[in-house]
């Protein structure tokens, strides 16, 4: 290397020294192949933080007793994390789930999430016995259960259901949301079947034995 | 006697001096405090930056402390803050100074920005200044959003269900975002782990280095003032501003004056009412989370209820969460929607005046609705003040343009 190599104060030596289009060419590539890499880095950063495969495999099918629930009750149980409910449904009841179809947004579940065998007019397996998430499908909540004479009837001529206190959607005993409230489907019905007559499985519809 | 003292003076200023050959000290010292001018007529109004840099300093002190006895489990989480409260030597303190220190960032944040709309702080050539000020709010946010979880309550554990189903909420890739952010199929022990290493390492960081763009900006355009007067414009001779004073020491004494006043206040809740009658820790987060049972009246802490009540107020999932969205965000339009030549209310007409007003009432009573339960009422009253929130933005263009506004007088009036 001579001095002149390192004397650029004059422009027109450097501008007859630099070789714009190969200076161009190079910081383009650069950018490019730095860019990628920087992309193909941040990968293993945002897919470590998906549910990793000890989280997906907890999830278990829970087994439920309903011999002891009586006509009209709900109990709640745990099933990957989330409340289900298992409310066994009177007569009184299945008539006014039957009355409302006006006044739900989704009579017949076609915008809402459940297995083909509970897209029915109750919702469920066998009338009787409601199985439901308790997730409100507006922002997460998890609904209040409100008999139909119960001081805390969220609105007027309440023929019993479920309402959050959180943003105020409402869901007919057949877990069928109200009109004009924020929640835009019905509660989901988790995959279930019944082992036998009083014993049921939530998380677990598979036929084969 | 008096050649000790010299011997010492001489000593330190040696010091200084081999110190500023290797850095620049006495360069920044100059630029950014001593030789650094700001306005001589700074008010009340101009105590809140300063607040919350202290407010940041605390939380970081109190979080190290805290992150000595946590533990960020969801089985130990509950317990290990109730052992912080009974057992730690000191720990009620430090604990009591930290969930107070997350409501106060806010007040003093809400006025440092009401203080930028009174004086027109956002406005040209401070848009830079108002935007990364902005992001600092909205990090502030995620960074309280965060630590909320954080003592495994009910409220913890309910609210953050809530939060992250907003990102659920939205169209084609809701559902995948939401898993993504709680790294499991509902709020668990994977949630609150991770939220622990973003509220003690990642945001931190984040808010340090805002705070840094923060104040380079500032000190590059230079401090507003309640005259909204250019003091750069008026120049002596040695190229000082006429109407501008050193900041040290006339404002680090100013400031350190109002941080005693501001500790008073601040010693008083966290001696005498952290809890605030449920407004900073609320009741219901004295229940260890349960996943089958949200709590009968859940509302978030009082810091986000004006953006709360307009979630409410929209009845539809995805259109509640857009406005909330466009509801936080809006801010950093300002500089853009704000047609008036005016920076300061002392100066622009009643057009603006009475925006501002109805804003102030409107984000106040939004905020109030936003801890109450919902009632038809009251969802109404949402909607109406929703509506009057978002026409102070979307109508500043009209109403700022055609403002009756006053002269500006050349030189900051004292």
């Amino acid at each position: 290397m001579n001095d002149k190599d390192h004397n650029i104060e004059n422009s027109d030596i450097k501008d007859s020294h630099i070789n714009q289009g190969r200076r161009r060419f190079l910081t383009t590539a650069a950018t490019v192949v730095g860019g990628a890499g920087a992309v193909a880095g941040a990968v293993p950063f945002i897919a470590t933080m998906t549910p990793s495969e000890k989280t997906k495999a907890i999830g278990a099918p829970v087994e439920v007793d309903i011999s002891k629930l009586k006509p009209g009750e709900r109990i709640i149980r745990k099933w990957q994390g989330k409340p289900v409910w298992i409310l066994r449904r009177t007569q009184e009841m299945l008539a006014d789930i039957a009355a409302q179809n006006e006044v739900v947004s989704d009579p017949n579940s076609d915008a809402s999430a459940q297995p083909g065998y509970a897209k029915n007019e109750y919702r469920a397996r066998e009338d009787e016995y409601l199985v439901v998430i308790g997730i409100c499908t507006h922002l997460g909540c998890s609904p209040n259960f409100i008999l139909k004479d119960d001081d805390n009837a969220p609105v007027i001529d309440w023929k019993g259901g479920f309402s959050c206190a959180c943003h105020g959607s409402r869901f007919d005993l057949a877990g069928r949301v109200f009109k004009g409230v924020p929640a835009p489907t019905n509660l989901v019905v988790p995959p279930y079947k019944y082992l036998s007559p009083t014993r049921l499985i939530i998380g677990d519809d598979s036929e084969a034995v | 006697m008096a050649d000790i003292e010299k011997n010492i003076i001489a000593g330190l200023t040696g010091l200084r001096d081999w110190v500023d050959a290797r850095f620049p000290l006495m360069q920044n010292w100059n630029e950014h405090l001593a030789k650094y001018y700001a306005p001589k007529n700074f008010n009340f109004w101009y105590y809140f930056g300063a607040f919350a840099l202290l407010v940041f300093a605390i939380q970081i002190v109190t979080g190290i402390w805290l992150t000595m006895n946590y533990k960020p489990s969801a089985e130990n989480a509950f317990a290990s803050v109730e052992y912080i409260m009974r057992d730690v030597s000191w720990g009620w303190l430090i604990r009591y100074m930290h969930s107070t220190g997350a409501s106060a960032f806010f007040i003093v944040i809400y006025l440092h920005m009401f203080r930028a709309l009174l004086y027109g702080s956002y406005k040209k050539p401070r848009e830079l200044l108002w935007l990364s000020g902005m992001a600092l709010y909205l990090v502030i946010m995620g960074e309280a959003f965060f630590g909320y979880l954080l003592p495994w309550g009910q409220m913890s554990y309910w609210g953050a269900q809530v939060i992250i189903s907003l990102f659920g909420a939205l169209p084609i890739v809701g559902d995948q975002l939401s898993l993504w952010i709680r790294g499991d199929f509902v709020v668990s022990d994977v949630t609150l782990n991770r939220f622990f290493a973003l509220h003690v390492i990642a945001f931190p960081l984040l808010i340090f280095g805002l705070i840094g763009a923060h104040i380079l900006a500032l000190h590059k355009v230079g401090s507003n003032n309640p005259d909204g007067v250019e003091i750069k414009k008026n120049k002596n001779a040695e190229g000082i501003p006429v109407d501008g004073i050193p900041f040290h020491p006339y404002y680090t004494v100013k400031d350190i004056f109002g941080v005693s006043v501001f500790l008073i206040f601040f010693f008083a809740v966290v001696f005498f009412m952290p809890e605030m009658n449920g407004y900073f820790l609320e009741h219901a987060n004295f229940v260890p989370a349960d996943p089958l049972k949200t709590p009968e009246h859940i509302a978030p802490v009082w810091y986000f209820t004006p953006f709360y009540s307009i979630l409410r107020a929209v009845p539809s999932q995805l259109g509640g969460v857009i406005a909330m969205g466009l509801a936080t965000n809006i801010f950093l339009l300002l500089p853009w929607l704000d047609r008036s030549p005016v920076k300061s209310i002392r100066y622009r007409g009643w057009n603006f005046r009475c925006a501002l007003i109805i804003f102030v009432i409107s984000f106040l009573t939004l905020g109030w609705l936003g801890m109450q339960a919902v009632t038809p009422l009251y969802t109404w009253m949402a909607r109406f003040f929703s509506v009057l929130y978002f026409a102070f933005f979307l109508g500043m263009p009209f109403y700022t343009a055609i403002d009756n506004d006053k002269i500006v007088p050349d030189r900051v009036q004292g």
